[in-house]
């Protein structure tokens, strides 16, 4: 390569110090680092951002409602006047979808999970695991839509007393939806345990069977742990199945066929209504959120306190 | 003296190997049971929306006359969604892992800050609305447009993005930042022409599967009060708009069955669009991920 003319009496020694001096270059790569911190920033901001608005708009609504009535009240009736507002029946709706989720999901997810990790081959299960993540990538609306117009009326011919907006519909479906997350984490952390265990066990006479059951989930239990634990945090946050299949009466109690609200749908009702902004129906949405956020965040901290136990035992 | 009581061992066997095919087969069948789920979903939406599915469909504006509406301002208002979406969480969130993974010194403020991305990634979308309602239609006053709503979904998958592409930098040998820091280069010469270069496949299936989730994604737009149903294109990112998970929402929830058919067609449009990122982002990673 020629250099130009003025350059070619130069050593490579004036190329690197010439190089070295160059002003716009030295700037660049004292500014990029600056502005590539500014983007990670934004995720920095991001949480304050969230912590700030629900703090905020959470405490003017406890400057309306008393902290006491929001948390013991058993009735939630914000549209009445004067509005009712006890969280549990709220809470109540939650649980009850997420129990039944739970309920679906835990063993579905986990025999999958002991099915990919310890029975089938490896050609099974590589067409079998891009399947079960594909259920994981349906968005939630088209979920909602499948409780609504297909679970719900099948599960009205074997249960006549099921309302047409119900817990388990929905449940059922979620259950579904979280299945792979829970099948995936958990066979990462059954495949993680060392082979040289299984085979210990095998060598002294026991069946696969008890192998898996003695061995496998015992030695994976932090990881499976986690795994549900994080399904159970999916559950609670979940919007639109129970939306729009769940129905808009909270209440309180264990009743599973009957229409309920979850936290989720609550905010969705009042952002899709009209309520209007300043009244004390439209802070309530943020102490809804705010409450579901803390759920949440404890159910994610739990999970990520038991996931890092399992990397110290192997 | 005999260590093993033989009698007692081949009584118990037979009920230990039954035990043994029987929970296999249970294992099996759980996950058959999952499979058999996702047929009767798709089995279930394309039987109900297929007939509804045209150009027409595709090309005619929301109609209180089921066999009038159609997606096209849902659509289109998806497309110009994405149109903030992609930029946004591309230049933060390759910006972020290139930070964490080549710039950022292993102290505490990186370890909170990383800790905070797997965080925030665990944060319910519902809870992301909040943040849009209030920071981007309220406070900075951009309503229910295109922009506000962008944003929002940016900051949903952000977090997605910002691991997938960490991942796919720190997947980038050591030695090949040597060999460029070697010739001379220096170390954003060396990022911009080796590393990234190298890591684009993997940062790029990750984005497109965070971008996938952005266009299903509905619950912070209702959140956002972004309008169910509109007539109207939008002409610039300050205009408002609907897309596509909004539209569907609208036909869900009316009681005609025609609407719910309308539903099921909208569902396939939406489902085909993911199902090609999809395809995409895996083709990607197979055909130029390099091995080291």
């Amino acid at each position: 390569m020629a250099l130009p003319e003025e350059r070619e009496s130069h050593s490579v020694r004036d190329l690197i110090v010439l190089k070295k001096n160059n002003r716009k270059k030295k700037a660049i790569e004292k500014l990029v680092p600056k502005l590539l911190l500014l983007t990670a920033i934004v995720s920095v901001l991001t949480t304050i951002g969230i912590l700030f608005t629900l703090l905020i708009e959470t405490f003017t609504f406890f400057q309306r409602v008393s902290l006491f009535e929001f948390l013991t009240a058993d009735t939630w009736y914000p549209f009445s006047n004067p509005g009712e507002y006890g969280i549990l029946p709220l809470i109540s709706g939650t649980l009850r979808v997420t129990v039944i989720a739970i309920l679906v999901a835990v063993p579905l997810g986990i025999s999958a999970a002991i099915y990919l990790s310890d029975y089938a081959s490896d050609r099974t299960r590589r067409i079998i695991k891009p399947i079960l993540e594909v259920l994981a990538g349906i968005p939630t609306i088209v979920y909602g839509f499948f409780a609504l117009t297909f679970v719900t009326p099948v599960l009205r011919t074997f249960i006549p007393s099921l309302e047409i907006f119900n817990a388990l519909s929905p449940g059922i479906v979620m259950g579904i939806m979280i299945t792979p997350t829970i099948a995936s984490l958990s066979e990462d952390a059954m495949s993680a345990v060392p082979y040289s265990i299984r085979e210990g066990a095998l060598a002294l006479g026991a069946t696969r069977f008890e192998v898996t059951m003695k061995v496998v989930l015992p030695a994976a239990s932090s990881g499976i742990i986690a795994s549900i634990v994080l399904g159970i945090s999916r559950a609670i946050g979940e919007t639109m199945i129970v939306s729009i299949a769940g129905g808009s009466s909270p209440n309180l109690g264990f009743n599973v066929t009957e229409s309920i609200q979850t936290m989720t749908a609550y905010i969705v009702q009042v952002a899709q209504g009209d309520a209007g902004y300043g009244t004390t129906i439209y802070y309530s949405i943020y102490a809804v959120g705010f409450t579901l956020f803390l759920f949440t965040l404890a159910m994610n901290l739990f999970a990520a306190w038991i996931a890092r136990r399992i990397r110290e035992e192997y | 003296m005999k260590l093993i009581d033989e009698k007692k061992v081949t009584s118990g066997m037979k009920g230990r190997i039954f035990r043994n095919s029987l929970f296999k087969n249970i294992f099996l069948l759980a996950t058959l049971l999952c499979l058999l789920f996702l047929i009767v979903l798709f089995w279930r939406i394309l039987s109900q929306g297929l007939a509804y599915l045209d150009w027409q469909f595709l090309n005619s504006l929301p109609s209180r006359k089921p066999e009038k509406a159609g997606i096209y301002t849902a659509l289109n208002g998806t497309l110009w969604m994405m149109a903030v979406v992609v930029p946004v969480t591309m230049i933060l969130g390759i910006g972020t892992a290139i930070y964490l993974e080549e710039y950022a010194k292993k102290n505490k403020f990186t370890t909170f800050i990383q800790v905070n991305i797997s965080n925030l990634a665990g944060v319910p979308s519902v809870v992301y609305g909040l943040l849009g309602l209030t920071i981007f239609v309220r406070a900075l006053n951009l309503g229910t447009s295109v922009l506000a709503a962008g944003l929002t979904m940016s900051l949903l998958i952000l977090p997605v993005v910002i691991v997938s592409a960490q991942e796919a930098i720190r997947a980038v040998p050591n030695s090949l930042r040597e060999a460029s820091y070697g010739m001379g280069a220096t170390k954003w010469q060396t990022i911009l022409n080796v590393v990234l270069p190298a890591a684009l496949p993997g940062i790029l299936t990750g984005t497109i599967l965070a971008l996938s989730r952005a266009i299903g994604e509905t619950a912070p737009l209702v959140v956002l009060g972004i309008p169910l149903y509109l007539a109207f294109l939008p002409t610039s990112f300050l205009d408002e708009f609907t897309a596509l998970p909004m539209q569907i929402y609208n036909w869900t929830s009316r009681p005609q069955a025609e609407f719910q058919n309308l539903a099921a067609a909208g569902i396939i449009v939406l489902l085909a669009i993911l199902i090609i990122m999809n395809s995409v982002a895996i083709l990607i990673r197979n055909k130029f991920q390099k091995k080291y």
